[in-house]
Formats: C-alpha cells, structure tokens, sequence
C-alpha cells in the first residue's frame, strides 16, 4: 500500500511541475504590468522544440536550453507587438496562443512516434537512500528540482531586492516608475522573456519527461490552468505553488480514482481537478484587501513612454 | 547633509532659449530663466502656458528641441531623470509618482538612486522627517495616507538625495491651508540651507508669500522675470493673463426657494481599500442656491458624487431625495429622469466616451431628458441641434460635432460637459471640480453657467477642492472629510482659515466657544503669519 502511495506522490510531483514553472513565468510578467494569454502557445513551442533538439542530438541539457529560448523567442514576438507597437495585449497574447498551436504542430510533424527514455533521475546521494522521504523528495529529474529552486529564488526575488521592487513598481503604476527614471519597457521586455522562458520549460518538462514523448497539442489546456492559477493566487508566489499541486493532486487522484471504477461518470471526475481548485482559490482569497496590495494595478494597460 | 549657508550667490542653474514643440503647438518657446543658489523662484503662469514641460526638461522626463542648460555655469545635458538627480536635481511632481500598494519605505526606496539597506533608510527617513518637520510612519501603505502625507513621502524622498535644486510642480493644490503653510515653513528652512527651490504655480498670493524672484510665462514665452518684492498680486495677475480679467460679481440671488436636493444620513460603505466609506452625510440643497463642499482629495469626494448621481446605490432609499422624491436605490438613469444632472471630476472617461464624437456624447446623458429616442430609434436632428447649442453658448472649440472628445483640449472638454449638463435644464446639478486644469477665461464661462443655472432655480452642488472657486461661487461651504461632511455655513458667515480646520476634521463653530481650539486656531493663524514672511 505505501508503495502505491508513493508512486501516487510522485506522479502528483509530475503533474503539478510544469504548472509551477508556466504560472510563476506568467506571475513574474504580470507583476510587471503585462497580461500574456499566450502561455500554452509558449509551452507547446517549448515542448516541441526541447523534444527536436533531444532527438537531433541526444543530449537531454541541450533540450531542456532549446525549451527556454523556444518559448522566450516566441515571447519576444509578443513583447516587440505589444511593448513596441503598443498592440492589444489580450488580442496578441490569444494570437500567440493559436500560433503557438499550428507551429508546434508544424515542426513536430515527423517528431510523433518517436519514443524517448525520460529526462534521467538524479538521485542526491545519501539523501535519496532515506526510506519515503527519499523517494519523494530526492529522487527526480533536474526539472523537479529546478522547480522547487525557481519558487523559492522567486519568492524572494519579489519579497526582499531592489530588483523585485522596481519589477512590481512597474506594473503597479507605469507612469510614476517612468517618472522616477526607470525602463518600463526594458523591465517589461525582461519580465515578458522570463515568461516566455519559464512556459518553455513547462513545455519542455511535458515532452521530455511528462510523457515522454511529443504529441500535437499535448499541453492540453495546461497553459490556460496556468494562467488562471496566477490570478486566483492573488499573484504571490506560494500560493501558485499551492494551486499548482492542489490541481496536479486531484487530476492523479481522480485518475486513480477512475480506474478503481467508482460509479461516477468519467467527465465528472475530469471535471474535478478544475472545480476543486477553483473553489480553494477563492476560498483563501476572500479578503479584498489582501488581493487589491497584490494585484498589478497597471496589468493589460499600454504605457506611453512620452506621456 | 545638505549644503550649509552658501553666501556667495553663484547661480545654480541657467536655461539658455529651451524650445519644446509637440505636434501642432510650441510649448516653449525660447525660453531663457536663471536661479541662484539659495533661491526660491516662482515659475508662474496659466494653464497650458508651458510651465510643466520646461521642467520636465530640466528634470529630462522630455528632451528640448533646441536651447541649452549650464548647471553652475558649465554646460550640462539632462537626459533622463536618473541624470538629473546625479547632478542635484530633484522634483516633486503634480501628480504624485507613488505606488499606491507598497509602503512609504519602499516608494522612497524606489527613488533611490543605489539599493539602500532598509533598516538603514528608515532610520534616514526618521531623521528627516523630524528634522523638517513632516512626520511620517515609514511602515504605512500609500494609499492609507492622506494627499497631504503623500506629498511628504515626495519630499522626503528629494531631500534624501541632498538636492541642490528642487522642483515642485502646483505642490499646495491638494493641500489645506494650515498644510501650506507647514509647508511653506520646510521651504524656507531649506532655502536658507541653500537649497534652490523652482516653485511652480499659478496661486499669486503664494508666489508673493514665498518667492523671491519670478519667471512669468504665457503662451510658451517668458513674459517678464521680475522681482517679486515689487510686485503686486495684480501686477503679476496682469503680466501672467495678458489681459486684465474681468472678474464677474458673485449674483445676489439670495431667496432660496424648496429644497431640491436632500440628503439624509447618507451612508455607504466602501468595498474597495482604496475608496472612502461615507459616513452619515446630512445636507439640504435648496432652489436657487450653490453649495460648495471643500475637501483635500481623497477624502469621499468622488463616492459622495457617486452616491448622489446613482452610480453607487444606498439605503434606505430616502438617504437621498430629489424634490421630495426617495431616490438613493435608483440608478443614474431614473434620478436623470427626476431632474438630477452631474459631472464628474474625471473629464476622459468619466464624464465623456474619450472615442466618441461631441454628438455621441450629448446623447449619452441628454437622449433621456430631451427626449431623443422615439420608438427606439434615435433622433439625430434633435441631438444636433441640442450638440450645436452647448458648442455655442460654451463657446468650445473644437471641430465641429463630429470631433473626438479626446481630441479636445481639456479646457474645451470640460466647457462641453459642463455646457451639455447645463443646457439640459436640470433642477439638481452636481458638479465635482468644474474648472479643474481650466484656464481663467474658461473658468469663467463654467462659473458663469453655473450662476445663471441656480437663478433659475436649480440647486447646485460643487464639490471642488479648489478654495478661491468654492468662495468666489458658493452661498453655502461645508467640507468634507474621511467621508464625514461637515455643517454648512453661509460664505459670508466664514474664513478661510475656518474651511482649512473643516477640511481637517475640525468643527470651527465650537471654537468660537471653546478655549482650547480657540486656541489651536491662533496657534494655526500665528504659524501661517511667521512662517511664509516676504523673503529678506
């Protein structure tokens, strides 16, 4: 039984991994003021081009960096339509996201089929040889572990440096920061491109060692729960952590609970991962206070710099 | 810290021909001024004369298209505010440059040029404020504070970069009289630390109290740099407008007829953090009438106008009537339709669709009242005619009906909405800030308007935040404050410095009995009289 556990734990580290890294990418855009729908589009491109530069050249570190700067550079496009030309950020961000879905699908043309071992296990010695808490904690691939790194450098990225400051200064209010004698765009530019990074990897952990393999539009909605996990965590980075295992959670568990054959209709129980962190997420943002100190007053709005 | 006692007054900064053109208009033009260290200088003019993009230039948010700047006599370019500050210069702007959602550590952080330790610069903080009398709790969120607090956090975080020269934009035009003078008090105390102020407005008892030398400008030219020792008001009032003003009297309309507006223990709570709850607002508006409502912003003044045009609702639903009838539950349309009109401070997209022609605007709130509408279907000709006539009888200038309302200059915008409101005959006008950002001529016309509506029997409400207006056009003054409205008192009946304790929470009708604030007053008078003294 405690095997079946864990193995259960493990798949919920799986699960919730590549939404941590595309919500706290979208997080850090969006405390800078820019609203970027195009975060499945950006994981589908990061998916796809990490699993090529795998099969062109077998070398998994090459894979997970092409991921990054595939989804940055699709970010890029974004940021010079939005920052440059001053278009719609909503309007570009779904673009980006239907783009993102046909060039995915285009590169990946002769990439369906082929099979791939998974990102290797790196097991931290002595650590992982703690019986349970090894397995679970010290015994994954350098995704996981970047994971966990990635929300706690930007938890204090945000809370306590000069940099973190000016970030959200941004996004809190475009005009004054620009008053003060900061780069809103060059900030934004920076903010939008770590986004954009961030769901590359997302996408990369999806085909690389998600699955592992490459499928058309395999991050399945991912993006779009991603997306949705920033806005209902009130924009603070442990609680997208949060929401991002509470989904990964409850999609395996009810998975699990499937193929144990309870009688409840299959699309209920797909349903549930969706409905249960909807409700814990509005459930611990009751407070309006709290949300109005963490929202990015200026998220979505265009700033003219000569105004 | 900051420069001490600098005798020799060498000049400190000095424009040499600045010109600054946008499309369609030069804002400056050729513009030459010169401050001493030590020296506070008046940069005087209207609205729209071009003060703010001179020092914007100087500040480098703008580059100049021609002219040069030497700072202590060497030639200098400003390229972007962070340069500025490196050479000395600082500016607290109009409209703050704070970040609502962070604390006042980290808005002065954030003006910093270098990452400061922050329990180092609280205590720097600290310092300062008490060293220049301007407390101040580095642990509070912005928006908590009051308008006159922020402008504090502005200050402070000037002086925390040991400015040689500092610039504030119209600083006093949010604050109540007692804060201006605390904080003509700082200013000097800073002048005579050799600190050079380039003060900016357009308030010529001001310019006369603190200033010692003034650059008047008009249309984008410098006019006359004069002395301001031998100047008058007037005389600067006349070099400043061009032309002498025709200031209208104030009508006698003295009867007062029913009450046409009343509000009975009005009371709304706000929802968002950054919104005033109104507290239990008692007020009669009478035919015939203007009551004015002073306040420093942010105090419920934009909820008051909200709770009173239905924008929010309230109960019970006689918290608000309009000639009789209880109307707080109804939305803006149904009290329209009773008669109420309003204009909101926010002229773009508030008061008027910014993408909209002036004819979609006069619609918008007139299509009930003068019946625009006939089975559905709009009737343009009526619209015309009615668009044409405020465009007329306001006197707005503009490209016809058919002109963005964005396209218009703010002055010209508010004449419309004020023109369209007022040309709909409403018995109940509610006005917030109806000559904001408006230069005198068109002040006027919107002053003029008002009065002739409340002849007519209308009664007004003018919220505006704006002393000199409230006094020139109201019967009536109460003030509003934290969300609590005070007793109105005839104008006539009241001073100045009496609205200035309103405005601050006091009730000045007890002092008149009451020793202990009798004496807090005089203690407010004797401050205003010392502290802004004719420079030597």
């Amino acid at each position: 039984m405690g095997e079946v556990l864990i193995a259960a734990v493990l798949t919920i580290i799986t699960a919730a991994t590549p939404l941590v890294y595309a919500s706290i990418g979208e997080m850090i855009s969006e405390k800078a003021g820019v609203l970027n729908l195009g975060v499945e589009g950006m994981m589908l491109m990061g998916a796809v081009c990490g699993f090529a530069a795998v099969n062109a050249t077998d070398s998994s570190a090459i894979g997970i960096i092409v991921g990054m700067l595939a989804g940055s550079g699709l970010s890029l496009i974004f940021a010079v339509l939005v920052l440059g030309f001053q278009a719609t950020q909503v309007a570009t961000g779904l673009a980006l996201t239907i783009f993102g879905i046909g060039i995915s699908s285009l590169i990946g043309q002769d990439l369906v089929g082929i099979a791939y071992d998974g990102l290797p296990k790196l097991p931290i010695p002595g650590l992982s040889a703690i019986p349970v808490a090894g397995k679970l904690l010290f015994n994954h691939d350098i995704l996981v572990y970047g994971s966990f790194v990635l929300i706690l450098v930007v938890s204090w990225f945000l809370r306590s440096t000069r940099s973190g400051l000016i970030l959200r200064a941004v996004g809190d209010s475009h005009d004054a920061a620009h008053a003060i004698g900061y780069h809103v765009i060059r900030i934004r530019y920076m903010a939008i491109l770590f986004g954009g990074a961030m769901s590359g990897l997302a996408g990369a952990y999806l085909s690389l060692s998600y699955s592992p393999l490459w499928i058309e539009n395999m991050s399945a909605g991912r993006g779009w729960i991603a997306l949705a996990l920033v806005v209902f965590a009130t924009w603070r980075p442990w609680r997208v952590f949060t929401g991002a295992y509470l989904f990964g959670g409850i999609t395996i568990l009810q998975l699990h609970a499937q193929a144990l054959g309870i009688g409840v209709p299959a699309q209920v129980m797909s349903m549930l991962p969706y409905v249960a962190t909807i409700i814990v997420l509005v459930l611990i943002s009751q407070d309006h206070n709290k949300i109005k100190l963490n929202a990015p007053a200026c998220i979505g709005k265009p700033f003219h710099p000569t105004s | 810290m900051i420069e001490t006692a600098v005798n020799s007054r060498n000049t400190l900064l000095r424009l040499e021909d600045m010109t600054k053109a946008f499309p369609g208009v030069v804002a400056n033009d050729k513009v030459s001024l010169s401050i001493k260290s030590g020296e506070i200088h008046a940069l005087l003019g209207e609205n729209g004369a071009g003060k703010s993009t001179l020092v914007k230039m100087i500040y480098g948010v703008l580059k100049p298209d021609a002219g040069q700047l030497y700072w202590t006599e060497q030639p200098a370019t400003v390229g972007n505010p962070a340069a500025a500050r490196r050479l000395g210069i600082a500016m607290v702007f109009q409209h703050f440059s704070l970040f609502d959602s962070m604390s006042v550590l980290e808005n002065v952080a954030l003006g910093m040029e270098k990452g400061i330790d922050h329990v180092q610069l609280e205590q720097k903080i600290v310092e300062i404020s008490n060293r220049y009398g301007l407390p101040l709790d580095p642990s509070r969120h912005v928006y908590t504070l009051s308008v006159g607090e922020r402008q504090r956090i502005e200050i402070i975080r000037c002086l925390l970069q040991d400015p040689k020269l500092l610039i504030m934009d119209e600083p006093t035009s949010v604050l109540t009289p007692q804060e201006v003078s605390k904080l003509f008090a700082t200013l000097h105390r800073l002048a005579d630390e050799g600190v050079s102020i380039l003060y900016i407005s357009h308030k010529l008892d001001e310019i006369k109290a603190l200033c010692e030398s003034a650059t008047i400008l008009r249309g984008g030219k410098v006019v006359d740099s004069v002395s301001v020792v031998n100047e008058t008001p007037s005389s600067l009032a006349a070099k400043m407008m061009g032309e002498e003003l025709q200031l209208s009297e104030k009508a006698s309309h003295t009867e007062v007829g029913d009450v046409r507006l009343e509000l009975n223990g009005l009371t709304h709570i706000a929802r968002d953090p950054f919104d005033i709850s109104l507290k239990n607002i008692c007020l009669k508006v009478y035919s015939g009438e203007i009551v004015g409502i002073a306040g420093v912003a942010g105090n419920g003044q934009d909820e008051l106008l909200k709770a009173i045009n239905g924008e929010d609702l309230c109960s019970p639903a006689d918290s608000v009537k309009l000639d009789g009838k209880a109307c707080a539950d109804q939305g803006p349309n149904q009290r329209r339709a009773l008669g109420m009109a309003s204009i909101p401070e926010e002229r773009l997209g508030h008061g008027a669709v910014p993408g909209m022609s002036l004819l979609d605007n006069s619609l918008l709130t007139a299509f009930q009242r003068l019946e625009f509408l006939e089975h559905g279907f709009i009737r343009y000709d009526r619209c015309q005619a009615f668009c044409k006539s405020v465009i007329d009888n306001f006197n707005v200038k503009s490209n016809g009906m058919g002109a963005q309302a964005a396209s218009l200059s703010g002055g010209n915008l508010q004449k419309f909405i004020v023109g369209r409101e007022i040309n709909q005959k409403p018995t109940v006008l509610v006005v917030s800030q109806p000559t904001w950002g408006v230069d005198a001529g068109a002040a006027q016309t919107i002053h003029d308007g008002l009065r002739d509506l409340a002849a007519n029997g209308a009664a007004i409400l003018v919220i505006s935040q704006d002393l000199d207006e409230l006094m020139s056009i109201s019967d009536r003054v109460a003030a509003i404050c934290a969300g609590v409205l005070s007793e109105s008192f005839p104008m006539e009946a009241i001073s100045i410095e009496q609205i200035g304790l309103m405005m601050a929470g006091v009730d000045p009708s007890s002092e008149l009995k009451d020793q202990v604030s009798g004496r807090l007053l005089n203690q407010l008078a004797g401050q205003s009289e010392e502290s802004p003294g004719n420079p030597p």
